[in-house]
């Protein structure tokens, strides 16, 4: 009987870079900190897609990194499994059990690859360093994972030079599998791929899923990609989240004005009014270089803020089923026009 | 001599054919293809990498690479055929009534001129104004995109601008001239959605005003139905079809263009829904390629498409599809 | 292996030059290796009456001022020569590619000590320094081994350094840490095999500039001495004859020397080949 704790709880969790002159003798201060990760707070279930999205700039990537343990927390607790692995530095993670649990698919797959690896190398890393396997047991798992991924096993004598896009995608999918984890973190796993092979290693991971028991935590900036993979989604901005809940949800009615503007920027294929009905955020970003602990995030973007964006920061609050936004004035009725600005910085 | 109706197309291209001689044998990535494009419109060239479209693209623009050997096929801008028109001919228009924005804005940009200089570097070239007046026309261009506090802007090194900004300033530097074609080769391939949205916004109210002629050339069908009203799809060095945007996705008549509907998420109501396309591009250094290029992955494929040659026919209201039996 | 080896063969069959660059390689290595068993003459054997005395059938390559066989004394002299040079790009290899990997992958404290060190050895002219070298130390060929492997070992450091500084952000590195590897592993496991390649070219030349370097240590005195066989001091002693007429005294192992160095900067890009897997199509 499956317990009702999440796999992964993330409370509170920070993550501030020291940026600015630095005095050279002695130790000063840096006079700045950079806000990449403020406050975020979420839970993924077992066997549950969550989806991150966001644009660059919110964040995630620093999360991503946070929750795989390759970077260490300013502040805030990761709880995975009930174990807090957030206490764990990132540089002794790698020999703590819990490494093979938590894994990663990156986005660029060419990146991600030793070039002087060939394939069999590169997806017998992980067992070789975490389950000590050797000889015929490695290659035995080897051939398993390749075969779970749909890359045939003449292929693994190659390098990644000689193989294509979507193999090179199968590759890094089959390391990350290979340790069985519990949790994979997909960081856009298919955005350097064209369409056609896109649907196969999509489905792919869909099937992964099932067999393997997995959790997935998907980051994409693909909203289209992130409807038909994800349970649930959060929607981060400047290092906040500011939206949470059940995808179809989301996508159907978004109660931030963030993610609203978001979906709207989205091209539908074979809809030609998108740009009439699109909402935009005007200026650019604030800047994540001590923000202010009071202003909301998009203030001054927004259309709907007023004065009290500006004293009062929104917190996370339940707005329908499963459904949460950092808003004052969230949208519960997306067919609303959006309230005229009363005030902006 | 450069055309100015509305009727008459800008830019005809036909029977089209492009090869590359690389080491591994050679490539034709391009062959037999045709199009036209009228000003005030918008046309998008879709396809997934290795369909041809960016080679297209240069090809146009003549800044193709030195591999590459030009084997059949006429481009003809306003009148003048760019094939055979010398390389100085060909200098004179290209910035000036023919001009591209490319991927990657950061390092189609110089590294290490301010970006204001670079926009006066085209006016200088092309544009007629002097050089006292460069530096303001290049404001005014800055301005014209939408980038704000232009005046210090224009001190900015491209490393200094987000990758938004950038292409905004690739915009300028395209448009500084006021050219009557507009080539945007994936303008938007490295941006976030919202900025894409802003980019693409910008180019299309940029181009409505000045009557231009847009070629975009992208491999999402998104981009191109928001923002085109024609979209010729490719594939592996072919046009397989070309059709105004809305009756493309409402009856496509070419299966590679039902395939490719099909696999693209944004339409899909789940993920089920979505359909991979079966085998693969083929390999485009072989000699026995079949006339019809996707005819080793058709579902429908016959013996005929094998054998006879690609025919290329106009079915209904300014469409064309290259198939036997198109669905 | 296997695959290894095939891809080798695919190398050199691609193209002459470098397989004539490899064949010339064996035969200099073999030449080091069974060197007196091939000689027909002992290399310190003089025989004054037979001194100067031009190519013929009996002294292929003539003889010296002292009577002694030119041609034993190139084939001896090839394992002195062979030896110095690729014990000091071993050491200078070894040593220099470690150090810079680690400045480049850790940078900080690291970064600086190397940095100011390379620094320090390349503000000198490296000839000059390595004349400075051996003068102070002593000739023997020990030192000269050092002060070649010294005055080369910055251009492997500069190299190493910028290959793992660039990389070290590489994808690649954080999937390795993903997978357990610890830095220690991830520097001499993944990020070392990386700039092999780039490294092998490197090795090649330096050879050769070793071996001039010995060389002109001798031939100005500092290193090895007569009446040990070596190129640079046969060059030396031959020197003085070019003018009386005697030319073959001084020509063939200045032949002898330059094929070799020609051929080492051959090998660099067929080696390079080889150990570079994007190369393998």
């Amino acid at each position: 009987m499956t317990s009702d704790r999440p796999l992964l709880a993330v409370d509170g969790l920070r993550k501030l870079y020291p940026v600015g002159k630095h005095r050279i003798w002695g130790r000063g201060a840096a006079s700045s900190l950079l806000h990449a990760v403020d406050g975020v707070s979420f839970t993924i279930g077992r066997g549950e897609t969550v989806g991150l999205v966001g644009e660059s700039g919110c964040g995630k990537s620093t999360l991503v990194r946070l929750i795989a343990r390759l970077l260490d927390a300013s502040d805030g607790s990761i709880c995975f499994d009930g174990l807090e692995i957030g206490k764990i530095p990132a540089r002794h993670f790698g020999l703590a059990p819990p490494r093979a649990q938590i894994q990663m698919v990156f986005q660029d797959a060419t990146d991600s690859l030793n070039p002087r690896f060939t394939a069999f190398r590169a997806i017998a890393d992980p067992l070789l360093r975490l389950r000590r396997l050797s000889g015929t047991a490695l290659r035995a798992r080897v051939e398993e994972v390749a075969r779970l991924t749909g890359l045939q096993s003449e292929l693994l004598s190659r390098f990644p030079h000689q193989l294509s896009g979507g193999q090179k995608a199968r590759v890094g999918i089959a390391r990350a599998i290979a340790v069985e984890p519990r949790l994979l973190i997909l960081d856009e796993p298919t955005s350097a791929l064209d369409v056609s092979v896109q649907v196969v290693i999509l489905r792919l991971l869909q099937d992964l899923k099932r067999q393997l028991d997995l959790s997935y935590l998907f980051v994409s900036h693909d909203l289209n990609v992130v409807r038909l993979l994800c349970n649930r989604i959060l929607v981060m901005y400047l290092g906040h989240i500011v939206e949470s809940g059940p995808a179809d949800r989301v996508f159907a009615a978004p109660a931030h004005p963030y993610t609203q503007a978001l979906l709207s920027a989205v091209p539908k294929p074979g809809f030609a009014g998108g740009r009439s009905t699109r909402i935009g955020l005007p200026g650019e970003p604030r800047s994540p270089i001590d923000p202010a602990p009071h202003i909301c995030p998009l203030y001054g973007r927004c259309g709907r803020g007023t004065e009290k964006c500006m004293v009062d920061m929104p917190a996370l609050r339940a707005i329908a089923a499963g459904q949460f936004a950092a808003c004052h004035y969230p949208i519960t009725d997306p067919a609303a026009e959006p309230q005229p600005l009363a005030a902006v910085a | 001599m450069i055309g100015d109706s509305n009727t008459v197309p800008l830019l005809a291209v036909e029977d089209l054919g492009i090869e590359f001689r690389t080491r591994s044998g050679t490539v034709r990535a391009v062959d037999g293809i045709g199009f036209e494009l009228c000003r005030g419109k918008t046309m998008a060239l879709v396809g997934e990498s290795g369909s041809g479209k960016s080679v297209t693209a240069y090809a146009i623009m003549g800044i193709l690479d030195a591999a590459a050997r030009i084997t059949s096929g006429q481009i003809a801008f306003g009148g003048l055929a760019l094939l055979q028109a010398g390389e100085k001919a060909i200098a004179e228009i290209r910035g000036r009534e023919l001009a591209i924005i490319f991927q990657n804005p950061r390092t189609a940009l110089n590294p290490i001129r301010p970006v204001g200089k670079q926009i006066a570097d085209v006016l200088l070239r092309h544009g007629n104004v002097t050089a006292a007046q460069a530096p303001g026309r290049a404001i005014e261009m800055l301005a014209k995109v939408r980038i704000p506090d232009p005046e210090r802007r224009a001190r900015s090194y491209p490393l200094e601008l987000s990758g938004g900004m950038c292409q905004r300033v690739m915009i300028a530097m395209a448009l500084a001239c006021a050219p009557q074609l507009l080539i945007a080769d994936e303008p938007t391939t490295g941006l976030d959605i919202t900025t894409q949205a802003v980019i693409m916004d910008l180019i299309a109210e940029l181009t409505a005003s000045q009557n231009m002629a847009t070629l975009l050339i992208t491999h999402d069908l998104g981009l191109a139905s928001e923002y085109c009203d024609h979209i010729a799809v490719m594939h592996a060095g072919h046009i397989v079809e070309t059709a105004p945007m809305e009756a493309l996705f409402a009856t496509p008549h070419h299966p590679y263009t039902a395939k490719l509907i099909a696999a693209t998420p944004g339409g899909a109501p789940s993920l089920d829904a979505l359909v991979a396309i079966p085998g693969a591009l083929p390999d485009l250094r072989r000699a026995d390629l079949p006339p019809c290029r996707y005819s080793e992955r058709c579902e429908r494929a016959a013996p005929d498409c094998f054998d006879r040659p690609l025919p290329r026919r106009s079915v209904g209201d300014d469409r064309r599809v290259a198939c036997h039996f198109p669905l | 292996m296997t695959a290894t080896l095939r891809h080798t063969g695919y190398v050199l069959g691609e193209n002459p030059v470098t397989a004539f660059a490899f064949t010339l390689f064996f035969l200099f290595v073999l030449c080091a290796a069974l060197g007196p068993a091939l000689a027909p003459y002992d290399p310190l054997a003089s025989d004054t009456a037979k001194a100067l005395t031009g190519p013929s059938p009996a002294h292929w390559f003539g003889t010296d001022q002292l009577g002694r066989d030119i041609f034993t004394r190139i084939v001896v002299a090839t394992r002195l020569d062979l030896g110095i040079a690729i014990t000091a790009v071993s050491l200078a290899f070894g040593i220099g590619a470690l150090a810079g990997l680690a400045a480049g992958y850790y940078g900080g404290w690291i970064d600086r000590i190397v940095g100011r060190a390379v620094d320090t050895i390349m503000a000198f002219p490296l000839f000059v320094l390595a004349m400075g070298i051996v003068a102070e130390l002593g000739n023997s060929v020990a030192n000269i081994v050092y002060a070649t492997a010294i005055i080369n070992l910055p251009i492997y450091a500069r190299l190493a350094r910028a290959e793992a500084n660039v990389r070290r952000r590489a994808g690649f590195v954080e999937a390795a840490r993903l997978c357990g590897n610890s830095e220690a592993r991830i520097v001499f496991g993944q990020l070392l095999p990386n700039i092999l390649p780039l490294m092998m070219v490197q090795v090649s030349l330096t050879l050769g500039f070793a071996i001039l370097n010995a060389a002109g240590l001798s031939f100005i005195g500092l290193g090895v001495r007569p009446p040990t066989a070596e190129w640079g001091i046969m060059v030396a002693e031959g020197a003085s004859f070019i003018v009386s007429g005697e030319w073959w005294v001084a020509f063939f192992p200045g032949v002898v020397l330059m094929a070799a160095v020609f051929c080492f900067n051959l090998m660099g890009d067929g080696l390079r080949d080889i150990v570079d897997p994007l190369r393998r199509t």
